[in-house]
């Protein structure tokens, strides 16, 4: 058992002002950050001796399924649930997210994600959630090997945090660069047998106000993925599909 | 926009697919979520899902997927609604597809189905090892169309507290808190659909479930009246990892696709596993269940972890610990069909699965018993009536519960697979059931008097104020850990009278501490102990019912093992040996006794515990499980 020390930016409400605190908390063998923040909430006292009200995290699944716990540690948006504290520097800095509005303490509301999953139209428009008397399409397993790596996203919004081009929070307008995480799900719905169907409606919404060509290349999605999704890859390959619609749109298929 | 306003409470597979069916037949759905919907339990089932192609050369069948899930879970399943379960797994399965599942493909790109425990087929379809998060992902897209269509209104950071009920005892709405403001609020409704998973929570932290599915919303309206059925039948996972924080799952599809279960054979062997020599290994599933091997049902290899680590000594290092062993397996092979285990492993304990073996024990994973539910069956197909208004009601009118919550699928234990398939089918079926009740329903929630509905918010706030009166000596977090303990101890895999007795006493002690629990903060806006500390008061409520309704049932079936009560398998009988069929007589003596479904009802001083029948019609219980 060692004591570890964490640094934690508060804050009260989203419309408070943050402020820092920090904590001593026993961590065993193993400890990952999400570990020590529930240690923390049964017992929370700070370096000075203060008694104060416990951190408010978000977690859920916490084996980096859900991707509810995503926080800046170190500087490094990633999910607390995988993040071992024996591979931490010391002290371990504990931020919300950033890019996100702050509820309180480490939790932020993810409603942008969402909001730009809308905006791309990331969903395949089914005749009903009936079943059909027919079979789907075949899908080559090479093709699955690549579709599949994209399937993984777990709307941690790491990604997001880490994009020098996706909106500040409080800068957050409608037409802002949607960002590498519905990039990423127009590329997996856009190879899908049925999903390419409206193809060209969601390559439209990107290449519109906000789209694809807001992304300045700074490769940090990728980096900071948690599932290792080739984010810039996907943007790679929009950026080509992109123009080739340019092409249907101005001469036609 | 026309139709009825109804709620549904709970965003993984079974509440999606009760919006989308209920949305489909034009009503009006509030979907109501303690955080966005997608980060749902259902996102963390990994190995796959059930269902009958056939396409694997081995001339599977439905017939056998329904014998399998019925002898699977000790007969205790009502028939019918199982019968249909598996009828439909494969169009649902497709439907699945058009939503944009990436489900694995076989060379000639057709979904690929892999082994999976308590059969012999190949019949679970997966997405790599992520499967619940894709079926998930295909789900939320779906309803996020709807949403954008203005279909659907999601209400997420809202917990269910309660339901209100007309003067004709119908469920007319729900009461719910604002999880950020701390509000409580109404809302009415002409059904409400209950899909709030699981409760493994109680378990915590040896358990594989969220910290979110603690069963407390079952626990509220069971509290409010709704019977709950066969509490004490609770599975064990075989493998899942070791942790303080959580015991992470290791998904049955590392058995299925070639993982081996073994120990040292001499006990406290502290060798390098990788240096212990094969004749110096104990595979002692295969070894005690060779039909099955690795993949013979989860209550069964639980029990088998347990007696070959407490009852043999031969754990790791005499420790409760065993080896999940994949490393004779090829690894291009191990990486494309369970990448997203092994990435698990490899981040939560340090080491490669590919190159070391995993160190696993059981662990809490999934209730088999909950919300007591009706069907109507249908005497053409031996199935369901699709559309009865019956099906997956509660005995509530108006409340319908499917999912992990309800109990309806998997009797005494739940196969593998099965999961993802009963949490999709009975939350379609209790759409299209809610689709027919309100279609012969009078009168308009939004008519009602508003007594009803402001006595509930009134009931629900005194408990918020009671919490934070201050002066509370109760930790919440505390607590939790404490009924954690308790209930892995002696409501676990293997379980006595005296123990149980024992952890009846201890939950009412837990339930008098209860009475001076607090928050632990002050905070008026997103207040987490607040909302724990409700949470683990209707945990303890539930806990009681679990252990009293094991304590009444003197046998050992599926996952409810008793060892006092033990018939045991004469050791090298088969089927028409003197010996085997004076075993079968005595299995048949204990069915007349003990097959039927455990009832509980709510009351002040404790669960009332009576029985109902099962509905054997398909398959009378004529073959004991066997699965050496």
């Amino acid at each position: 058992m060692t004591t570890i020390e964490l640094c934690v930016r508060r804050q009260d409400r989203p419309d408070s002002r943050p402020y820092w605190q920090s904590f001593r908390v026993p961590a065993g063998s193993g400890a990952n950050v999400l570990a020590l923040l529930m240690a923390l909430r049964e017992d929370p006292v700070t370096c000075s001796g203060e008694r104060v009200d416990p951190v408010a995290f978000e977690h859920n699944c916490m084996e980096e399924a859900c991707g509810a716990c995503a926080m800046l540690i170190n500087g490094r948006p990633r999910p607390a649930c995988s993040a071992q504290v024996a591979d931490l520097a010391s002290p371990v800095v504990l931020e919300p997210l950033p890019r996100f509005p702050v509820v309180r303490d480490l939790m932020v509301d993810r409603q942008r994600l969402f909001e730009n999953l809308k905006r791309v139209r990331a969903w395949i428009a089914l005749d009903g959630p009936w079943d059909l008397p027919v079979s789907t399409p075949r899908i080559a397993p090479r093709q699955w090997v690549a579709d599949y790596l994209y399937s993984r996203c777990i709307h941690c919004g790491c990604c997001l945090a880490a994009c020098p081009q996706f909106p500040d929070a409080d800068a957050a307008d409608a037409a802002g660069f949607v960002g590498p995480a519905a990039l990423a799900q127009v590329r997996l719905l856009n190879a899908h047998p049925i999903g390419r169907f409206a193809r060209t409606e969601r390559l439209h919404a990107i290449m519109a106000a906000g789209g694809l060509s807001d992304c300045g290349n700074a490769q940090n999605c990728v980096r900071v993925c948690p599932k290792e999704i080739p984010l810039t890859t996907a943007i790679g390959e929009l950026g080509r599909a992109s123009t080739l619609q340019l092409l249907r749109d101005l001469f036609g298929d | 926009m026309s139709g009825r306003p109804v709620i549904v409470v709970g965003g993984g597979l079974g509440g999606l697919w009760a919006t989308l069916t209920i949305a489909a037949a034009g009503h009006r759905v509030q979907l109501f979520s303690l955080f966005e919907v997608m980060r749902s339990h259902s996102a963390c089932a990994q190995g796959g899902i059930n269902a009958v192609l056939d396409t694997k050369g081995q001339h599977d069948s439905i017939d056998q997927h329904f014998v399998d899930t019925i002898k699977g879970g000790s007969y205790l399943a009502n028939q019918p609604p199982v019968r249909a379960l598996c009828e439909q797994a494969p169009g649902l399965i497709r439907t699945y597809e058009r939503m944009g599942v990436s489900f694995s493909r076989t060379p000639e790109g057709l979904l690929d189905q892999r082994l999976f425990g308590g059969v012999k087929k190949r019949r679970t379809c997966f997405a790599g090892a992520s499967t619940g998060q894709q079926l998930l992902a295909g789900l939320d897209q779906q309803v996020r169309r709807l949403e954008a269509a203005g279909q659907v209104e999601k209400w997420e950071w809202w917990e269910f507290l309660g339901i209100v009920r007309d003067q004709d005892g119908h469920c007319r709405g729900i009461v719910a808190l604002d999880l950020r403001a701390l509000g409580v609020q109404a809302f009415r409704a002409d059904a409400v659909v209950l899909a709030t998973g699981g409760l493994g929570q109680l378990y915590a932290p040896q358990t594989t479930c969220s910290t979110n599915a603690t069963g407390a919303a079952a626990s509220r309206v069971w509290q409010q009246g709704a019977r709950f059925a066969n509490a004490e039948f609770f599975q064990f996972h075989p493998t899942a990892m070791l942790g303080s924080d959580k015991t992470r799952l290791m998904s049955e599809a590392a058995r299925g696709e070639g993982g081996r279960v073994w120990v040292p054979r001499t006990p406290g062997d502290t060798r390098d596993p990788l240096r212990i020599p094969e004749r110096e290994r104990f595979y002692f599933l295969e070894d005690w269940y060779p039909a099955y091997g690795n993949t013979v049902a989860r209550d069964v290899a639980a029990r088998a972890i347990w007696r070959v680590t407490r009852e043999l000594g031969l754990g790791i290092a005499g420790g409760d610990r065993v080896y999940l062993d994949l490393t004779h397996l090829e690894r291009g092979f191990v990486e494309t069909r369970l990448g997203a285990i092994l990435s698990i492993y490899r981040k939560f304990a340090g080491t490669d699965p590919v190159t070391r073996p995993m160190q696993i024990f059981p662990a809490a994973h999934y209730a088999m018993g909950g919300l007591w539910v009706d069907f109507e069956p249908d005497p053409a197909t031996g199935g369901l009536r699709v559309g009865s208004a019956r099906n997956h009601a509660t005995s509530i009118p108006g409340l319908y519960a499917c999912g992990e919550c309800d109990y309806g699928y998997h009797g005494a234990n739940r196969l593998g697979a099965n999961s993802l398939l009963s949490a999709s089918f009975s939350g379609r079926i209790a759409g299209a059931a809610v689709a027919t009740w309100l279609a012969g329903l009078a009168g308009d929630c939004m008519a009602l008097p508003a007594a009803p509905f402001a006595a509930e918010v009134a009931r629900q706030e005194a408990i918020n104020h009671r919490l934070r009166r201050g002066g509370a000596t109760e930790n919440p977090y505390v607590l939790h850990r404490e009924l954690g303990a308790l209930m892995t101890a002696r409501v676990g895999v293997v379980r006595d009278n005296a123990g149980l007795d024992a952890a009846l006493a201890e939950l009412g002690e837990l339930q008098r501490r209860g009475a001076r629990l607090g928050p632990g903060e002050s905070s008026p806006w997103a207040n987490q102990g607040l909302v724990r500390a409700r949470q683990v008061l209707d945990m303890i409520e539930l806990a009681r019912v679990m252990a009293a309704s094991a304590r009444a049932r003197d046998e050992c079936r599926g996952a409810h093992y008793k060892p006092a009560f033990e018939q045991a398998l004469p050791a090298d009988s088969r089927p028409g040996d003197a010996r085997y069929e004076a075993y079968r007589a005595r299995w048949k003596d204990n069915n007349a006794q003990w097959l039927k479904t455990s009832i509980a009802e709510w009351y002040p001083d404790g669960p009332r515990i009576r029985y109902e029948p099962v509905d054997t019609s398909l398959l009378p219980p004529e073959e004991p499980r066997d699965y050496r």
